[in-house]
């Protein structure tokens, strides 16, 4: 508790202690970034630009953002949308490239080539109208985790469908609750009506083969038999191997469930490792993470999430910002980011090196998740995405809830989908 | 009526001097904003870019096209967030006005303790809606809220309930917080009505025998009914443009979402300020109407008064 205080604290009077710090406060620019908001990732980024400032003579501030992400976007947009030069540098979700486009500095001429030597989906991401809008700084994909010990008690192998982790999840569930253990779950994920749905509804419906709701093309395709039977099968789930709460669960609901013992499968992002690595942990030693399911036709599909670095088409020092930008992404700095904060790294060579390895040893394991991840489609919808999303969620939670019958809900979905269509004029 | 005197004349001049600068705030602050919104919700404009758009006419409001109707008013979410909107103030308005009009005859009466009470009565009005929405979405919370930990602990329910989860809990339970944080206002204004009602009335009626409520219905209701019509339309307007209590509570939630939320998404959520506009001036339009229709229904009444 006095932690956390204190990081708060420290937070809020980071902006004032960084200003007057630096042995060049009297001159060079002052380049304020927005870095996430609290913890791990606040001071990693915290360290790192004050280190830049060092070297170079110049000031940096953090700003300070809310940590929920739709607030972020609010405020960033607002920002934006006024053209103020309050943030050069801001750290951007992966799903943001294509809303926040038209407010953000080109940086092809400077970090082009360091983007080509990422992750190929990330990279074309970014590039919005052949202007690259922001540098990927870690990348994120849906991984499954499982309980090794409970599966080598009950005599399991990880699932490798969605049907079989429905079985096993079921059997080691009553297994265990009858041996007394009754708050034991088999399977939890993020069901809250956000964007976190979004991410795991598009996972089961891709892993059967039903594709990302809008095709690359801009084509509707939330109707089809396939992401009827993948969220039949969601559906299925609650209130059977998964309470009925998930329908409040975001990532850190799912890993507080998970990290107490009480869930046999998890899907999560690859952060919540070295959480339940922790040495406060229960579960820790006891965890394995491996690609999510499949459905019966299709193959296994992570969602791409992560988050990168632009800078403001609005800032007053461009130069400097741009390469407050180039310091973060380097190898170097990400290095030390996946060794302290298990934040996976961009730059592919990365996943090769020893200690990087040696500290996150899913990492290897899992590099063709993240190299195969699917990306919400958010490169069509562009400046609508949040729209789609919305309607994404929306249409998954009726079903979860049990309001709607699949059909219904996708029908619906593409009803409002062709609404957006219509207003953004796609045809 | 003779032509104006010169001296009405000058009056009239000095009176516009007077209002002037009344009238430039006015239109600076009111008809300047409503005015923009109004022409940008005629527009396609996105905050992606906002100074290029085209002029699409009324296409944000209604347009057929390829077989289909498009517009906010045919969208199944606005039609939903203005029905949520007419559920949440009628019911809430209804309530208020009921308990305002009993909490103000109660704090009238000849009580020990009257001045307190009388002061107690104010603090949910004096909380800023921000803080006691976020205090209530606490006690409220499905898993540690004081108030499930209460019924719980008296026995009432078994298992903890999801207030702000479920639909219909949902909007019932921000209509009791709406209620419990300005029935205190309806209350004032009648009380204020209520000092002001003449002694003898009540004396004449005590003398005749009538029965108290009957005295409530055939004196005290007539005579408060102006004051109480100002109180219900105060709260009729607010209720109609109800934003923090619902958007701190449960957010965008679709299933409690009201149309100056839908309006925020629209416009700063999804940055489509051509619809969140339209959306917006829907809401004006409509707060008009209810406005319009709510003062006509009144008029009998005011001229009953004068006759």
């Amino acid at each position: 508790m006095f932690g956390a205080w204190r990081r708060l604290a420290l937070a809020i009077g980071l902006p004032l202690a960084l200003a007057g710090s630096g042995p060049a406060a009297a001159q060079g620019a002052n380049i304020s970034i927005a870095c996430g908001a609290l913890g791990m990732e606040l001071t990693l980024c915290r360290e790192a630009a004050q280190r830049w400032a060092r070297q170079t003579g110049n000031r940096v501030s953090i700003v300070n953002t809310p940590n929920s992400s739709s607030d972020r976007f609010s405020l960033f947009v607002q920002l934006l949308s006024s053209q103020s030069a309050d943030i050069d540098v801001l750290q951007i979700d992966v799903v943001w490239s294509g809303m926040l486009a038209s407010h953000l500095a080109d940086l092809e001429g400077d970090l082009g080539p360091r983007v080509d030597a990422m992750f190929p989906a990330l990279a074309r991401n970014n590039r919005v109208k052949d202007k690259l809008v922001a540098v990927p700084w870690f990348i994120d994909a849906g991984v499954l985790f499982y309980r090794k010990d409970l599966l080598a008690k009950y005599g399991f192998e990880p699932p490798q469908t969605w049907d079989e982790l429905t079985r096993i999840a079921a059997a080691i569930q009553n297994a265990e609750r009858e041996a007394g253990n009754d708050r034991m779950w088999g399977y939890v994920f993020q069901g809250k009506a956000y964007e976190g749905l979004t991410c795991n509804v598009l996972e089961w419906v891709s892993s059967y083969g039903g594709g990302t709701f809008l095709s690359t093309d801009r084509e509707i395709t939330a109707q089809n038999p396939q992401a009827r039977a993948a969220l039949s099968r969601a559906a299925s789930w609650i209130g059977t191997i998964t309470p009925q709460g998930v329908l409040n669960y975001d990532e850190e609901a799912s890993r507080g469930v998970f990290q107490t013992g009480n869930a046999v499968f998890m899907r999560n992002w690859p952060y919540a490792w070295a959480l339940a690595q922790g040495e406060d942990s229960p579960v820790r030693d006891k965890v394995g993470v491996i690609a999510l399911p499949h459905g019966p036709e299709g193959e296994s599909a992570a969602a791409l999430g992560g988050w990168q670095l632009a800078v403001s088409r609005y800032s007053r020092h461009r130069e400097e910002a741009i390469d407050l930008v180039r310091y973060l992404t380097s190898a170097q700095v990400q290095k030390e980011r996946a060794i302290r904060g298990a934040y996976n790294p961009t730059l592919t060579a990365l996943y090769e090196d020893e200690e990087v390895i040696e500290a996150n040893p899913f990492f290897a394991t899992l590099y063709p998740s993240f190299e195969n991840a699917v990306p919400r489609p958010a490169r069509q919808a562009g400046a609508r995405y949040n729209q789609v999303s919305d309607a994404i969620w929306r249409a998954s939670y009726g079903v979860l809830k049990g309001d709607r019958t699949p059909r219904s809900a996708l029908e619906r979905l593409t009803d409002e989908l062709d609404r957006i269509a219509y207003r953004a004029r796609w045809r | 009526m003779s032509a104006a005197s010169p001296l009405e004349r000058s009056r009239g001049r000095s009176a516009w001097l007077f209002l002037a600068p009344m009238l430039l705030v006015l239109a600076l602050v009111a008809a300047w904003p409503l005015g923009r919104t109004i022409w940008f919700s005629l527009t396609n404009a996105t905050l992606v870019d906002l100074s290029s758009y085209d002029m699409i006419g009324l296409g944000n409001y209604l347009a057929y096209e390829d077989g289909r109707w498009y517009g906010i008013f045919t969208d199944p979410q606005w039609l939903r967030a203005l029905w949520n909107t007419l559920v949440f103030a009628a019911v809430s308005v209804s309530l208020e006005t009921v308990l305002g009009v009993m909490i103000a005859l109660i704090v009238n009466a000849n009580l020990p303790g009257r001045g307190l009470m009388r002061a107690a009565m104010l603090v949910p009005w004096a909380i800023p809606t921000v803080v006691s929405a976020k205090i209530w979405a606490w006690m409220l919370n499905d898993q540690f809220g004081i108030v499930n930990a209460m019924l719980f602990g008296a026995g009432l329910v078994e298992g903890p309930i999801a207030w702000l989860g479920g639909s219909d809990l949902a909007m019932a339970s921000i209509i009791a917080v709406d209620v419990w944080k300005t029935t205190p206002f309806v209350a004032l204004l009648v009380l204020a009505a209520l000092q002001t009602l003449p002694r003898e009335i009540y004396e004449a009626a005590r003398v005749d025998g009538i029965h108290p409520v009957r005295v409530f219905f055939q004196v005290t209701l007539p005579l408060i009914k102006p004051a109480l019509a100002v109180a219900v339309i105060f709260r009729l307007l607010d209720a109609m443009r109800m934003f923090d209590l619902v958007y701190v509570m449960t957010g965008s939630n679709e299933e409690t979402m009201t149309l100056s939320v839908f309006a925020r998404q629209a416009l700063v959520s999804f940055q489509d300020v051509g619809y969140g506009s339209a959306a917006s001036s829907g809401l004006f339009l409509i707060i008009a109407l209810v406005t319009v229709i709510y003062i006509m229904a009144l008029k009998p009444l005011g001229e009953g008064r004068q006759s």
